[in-house]
C-alpha cells in the first residue's frame, strides 16, 4: 500500500522485548520491519542478552540506559509490558507503531501477508470521524464515502492520534473468558476501520497500536500497575488505563481514534488458567475505572496533552484514590510521566 | 456459555410482520420468496390507488393504498406521506406484530463472499434477538457472536448488555449515498463485506437507512415515524434519517441499543442523482441545524414510554427548528398526530373499521 505522504523516516517502530530471544520474531517481521528505524527495549526483569539477528536498523535500550534517565526514585515502574513507553519517551519520530513481542504478520482473508505498519499509517494520515458515525465505516478507504444524511459540515473530518489493531488466532480477550472458551481463536476477518465515536470509551489493547507521537504522546502512559502484575497480557491492566486517559485527552482535544484493521497474528502463550489463579484483581478494578473515565470531563481551559494528563491525574487520586493504592500509585506514575516527557520526551536531541 | 453447537434462529414466523412501500411492482419478492414465503407481508401502496399492485402468488399479505390510509386514519392520515417511500410508517403502525422488518422494492438477496445466498431476515432476528452493548465499545464488535467474545478490559457489569430495539443493516452494489456524492461517483460500488455487527455507541447519532431495517415494534414502534415527505412537502429522502434521529435519541433515554452491520442486501437501483438533488437541498442545509438539535436533545426523566418521549421531543422540534423553517413546525405537529393514530389504533383490537384493499392467504 504506498503512502505518497509518510516517509519511512517519520516512524519508529518500538518493541518491548519481554523474552530475549528475538531472532524467530524479527525474521517474521523482516520484511515489513527493515525498512524502518526500530527501538527495542528490553524488559529490565530480564536477565539475559537479547538476540537480535543481521540486517536491521535499531537501537536496543535496557534497564541500565532506562536507570540513567529515569533514576531509582521514579514512580514509573518500566517493567514487563511497560518497558515499550521508555521507547515512546525517547523516539524523536511522529509516528510510532509498537506490536507485543508474540505477535506476526498475519494474513488477510484472500491469503495475503498483511502488513499492518502500513496500514495503521494509513489509518493514521486519514481523518478520523468522532462526532458522527459512518455506517459504511471509514469514508476515507477506497470504494467507500459518506452515506446519505451525513453531515457535510462534518465531512473533514478531525485528525487521527490512535490506531487500534486487531489479533486473529489468541484475541485479546481476558484470563476468565479465554479460561471458560480454552480453544476459541479468533478467526473472523472484519474488513473495516471505525473510528470510535467521541465519548465513546473502549479497552486500548497494546497488543497493535499506532500513534502520532506529536500530538498525543505523553498521554499514552505507564501508570497503572497490578500488584500482580505478570509477563502475559492476562496480567496486566497497563494499556487499558493509558487507553482510557488516551481517549479522554483525544474527545477533549477534538482528535481521533480508530479501531479495526489491521490484524496481526498473535501466538498462543502461556495459559489463562493460571493467569486467572495469579492476577484477577484488574478485572475487579474494571468495574471503578470504566465510570470514571466515562464521567471524566476536562476543564475547557485544558488545552495541551501534558496538561489533560495532570488534571487527568489530579482527578485520579482524588476520586479513585481513596479505594485502592494502586490508583494513587497510578496518579503519582502519571504526573511523573509528564515531568519526565517534558524533560526528555520533547526536543530534538535523541538520547 | 460454552458448547460448539449453534442453536437455530427462531423463525418468529407469527411475531414479524414485513413492511414493503411500493409505487411500482413487486417482482422482487420472487427472489426473496424462500425467505419470506412464511411471513405476513403489509404492502404499502403508494402513488395512484387505482393501479393495482400485483402480488406474487403464494404470499400471505394485506395491502393498503392511499384510500385504506384515509379511510382508516380518518383527519389523522395528513401525517402519512404521499408520493415517498415514508408512507410505509403506516404499515407499522397497523401491524399487530412484536417485530418489523422493512425492505425497498430494489433490494435483492446479496451473497456472502463464500458464494452464499443471505438470508437477511434470519440475520435482522439474531441481531434483535440478542443484546446490544451500547455503554462500552467491544472492539471485537458483536461479542455474542459465534467465536467473539468481550475483549480484556469491558466490565464484566456490562455483560449482560441490553435489549436491541433497532437493527440497520446494509447494502451491497449500489450504495446509499446522497445526490452530491452520487454525482461525483456515479460508478462507485459497494463491494466491501464487511463481517460485522455493532453496537452504535449511547450518544452517538448515525444516518439510519430504511432500507434494509428491522426494529423491536412493541418496544420503538411510536418512534419510527418517516415523517414528512414527498407530494406537497419542500423535502424527500430524509425520512428515514429523521426517524433514526428521533429513534436513536429514544433508544437513549430508555437505555436500549442498536445494532448496525450485517445483514447485507443486494441494492439493484440506482435513483437518479438529479431527481434526487432536488429532493435533498433543503436537507442538505437543514442538516446542519438539525444534527445540534439532536446531539444536545435532552429528554426529563418523567418521559418513561416512548410516546412520551417522542411528544416532548415534537415539542421541542416546534420551539427550536420551528426558527429554522416553518416546515418543522407542521412536522412537529405530524409528528404528535402520529402518536394519537398509533394509540388509537393499538390500542383497542377493533377490527372492523380495517379491512385492507385486498388480503390473500
Amino acid at each position: 500500500m504506498p503512502l505518497a505522504n509518510i516517509n519511512d523516516s517519520e516512524v519508529d517502530i518500538v518493541i518491548g522485548a519481554l523474552q530475549s530471544d528475538l531472532t524467530s520474531f524479527m525474521n517474521e517481521w523482516r520484511t515489513i520491519f527493515s525498512r524502518f528505524h526500530l527501538i527495542i527495549v528490553k524488559d529490565p526483569d530480564l536477565k539475559e542478552e537479547l538476540k537480535i539477528p543481521e540486517g536491521f536498523n535499531f537501537d536496543v535500550y535496557s534497564k541500565s540506559h532506562i536507570d540513567r534517565v529515569v533514576g531509582s526514585s521514579s514512580s514509573i515502574v518500566f517493567s514487563g509490558y511497560s518497558c515499550r513507553y521508555f521507547g515512546f519517551l525517547v523516539s524523536r519520530k511522529k509516528y510510532i507503531v509498537s506490536f507485543d513481542d508474540d505477535c506476526i504478520p498475519a494474513k488477510d482473508s484472500k491469503g495475503f501477508l498483511i502488513d499492518p505498519v502500513a496500514q495503521h499509517l494509513a489509518n493514521l494520515t486519514t481523518p478520523a470521524t468522532p462526532f458522527f458515525f459512518n455506517t459504511l465505516y471509514d469514508p476515507y478507504r477506497e470504494g467507500a464515502d459518506f452515506v446519505r444524511g451525513y453531515p457535510f459540515s462534518l465531512r473533514n473530518g478531525v485528525t487521527c492520534a490512535l490506531s487500534c489493531g486487531l489479533w486473529l488466532n489468541l484475541a485479546d480477550l481476558d484470563a476468565p473468558t479465554q479460561a471458560l472458551k480454552p480453544q476459541q481463536r479468533n478467526s473472523l476477518y472484519v474488513d473495516a476501520v471505525i473510528t470510535v465515536p467521541s465519548r465513546a470509551m473502549m479497552p486500548v489493547s497494546g497488543i497493535n497500536i499506532a500513534f502520532d507521537r506529536e500530538s498525543v504522546g505523553p498521554a499514552l502512559l505507564p501508570a497503572l500497575k497490578l500488584a500482580g502484575e505478570g509477563k502475559f497480557r492476562w496480567e496486566t491492566m497497563e494499556d487499558i488505563w493509558s487507553g482510557m486517559c488516551l481517549k479522554v485527552v483525544c474527545d477533549h482535544l477534538g482528535l481521533g481514534v480508530k479501531s479495526g484493521l489491521p490484524y496481526v497474528w498473535r501466538q498462543d502463550r502461556g495459559s489463562a488458567i493460571e493467569s486467572l489463579k495469579k492476577e484477577w484483581e484488574g478485572v475487579k478494578l474494571m468495574e471503578e475505572i470504566v465510570p470514571f473515565f466515562q464521567s471524566m470531563r476536562l476543564p475547557q481551559t485544558v488545552a495541551t496533552t501534558e496538561d489533560c494528563v495532570i488534571e487527568m491525574a489530579r482527578t485520579v487520586k482524588q476520586q479513585l484514590g481513596p479505594s485502592s493504592p494502586v490508583f494513587t500509585r497510578a496518579a503519582d506514575a502519571m504526573v511523573e510521566w509528564v515531568k519526565l516527557w517534558k524533560a526528555v520526551g520533547s526536543g530534538s536531541s535523541p538520547l | 456459555m460454552a458448547g460448539s453447537s449453534v442453536k437455530p434462529t427462531p423463525l418468529l414466523r407469527d411475531e414479524l410482520d414485513i413492511v414493503i412501500p411500493t409505487i411500482r411492482n413487486l417482482d422482487f419478492l420472487e427472489m426473496w420468496r424462500p425467505f419470506f414465503e412464511q411471513y405476513h407481508l403489509i404492502i404499502v401502496q403508494d402513488g395512484d390507488p387505482s393501479k393495482t399492485i400485483k402480488v406474487p402468488d403464494g404470499f400471505d399479505y394485506e395491502l393498503y393504498n392511499r384510500n385504506d390510509i384515509n379511510r382508516i386514519l380518518g383527519p389523522k392520515a395528513s401525517c402519512i406521506s404521499f408520493k415517498d417511500s415514508a408512507c410505509r410508517c403506516f404499515g407499522y403502525m397497523i401491524s399487530k406484530k412484536k417485530y418489523i422488518y422493512t425492505i425497498d422494492d430494489d433490494c435483492f438477496v446479496a451473497k456472502n463472499p463464500s458464494g452464499e445466498q443471505i438470508n437477511a431476515l434470519e440475520q435482522h432476528i439474531k441481531n434483535l434477538l440478542s443484546p446490544s452493548t451500547p455503554f462500552f465499545f467491544n472492539t471485537l464488535y458483536d461479542p455474542y457472536r459465534e467465536g467473539a467474545d468481550f475483549v480484556r478490559g469491558y466490565p464484566f457489569s456490562l455483560r449482560e448488555g441490553v435489549t436491541t430495539a433497532v437493527s440497520h443493516g446494509l447494502w451491497l452494489n449500489i450504495p446509499d449515498y446522497d445526490a452530491p456524492t452520487q454525482l461525483v461517483k456515479p460508478l462507485e460500488r459497494n463491494k466491501r463485506y464487511v463481517d460485522a455487527v455493532l453496537t452504535v455507541p449511547k450518544g452517538t447519532l448515525f444516518p439510519m437507512c430504511g432500507m434494509n431495517l428491522a426494529f423491536n415494534r412493541e418496544l420503538i414502534g411510536p418512534a419510527m415515524y418517516f415523517g414528512l415527505m414527498g407530494d406537497g412537502q419542500p423535502i424527500g429522502r430524509y425520512d428515514d434519517m429523521w426517524a433514526g434521529w428521533c429513534m436513536k435519541v429514544i433508544c437513549d433515554h430508555m437505555g436500549w441499543g442498536v445494532k448496525t452491520g450485517l445483514p447485507y442486501i443486494w441494492h439493484s437501483k440506482a435513483s437518479n442523482p438529479f431527481v434526487n438533488l432536488k429532493k435533498e437541498y433543503k436537507g442538505i442545509y437543514w442538516q446542519e441545524d438539525l444534527i445540534p438539535f439532536f446531539q444536545s436533545a435532552v429528554l426529563p426523566k418523567e418521559c418513561v414510554t416512548v410516546q412520551q418521549c417522542y411528544i416532548e421531543l415534537a415539542k421541542q422540534v416546534k420551539e427550536k427548528l420551528g426558527k429554522v423553517d416553518p416546515y418543522f413546525i407542521k412536522l412537529a405537529d405530524a409528528m404528535v398526530t402520529w402518536i394519537e393514530a398509533w394509540d388509537e389504533l393499538n390500542s383497542l383490537e377493533d377490527k372492523s373499521s380495517k379491512q385492507p384493499n385486498g388480503t390473500s392467504k
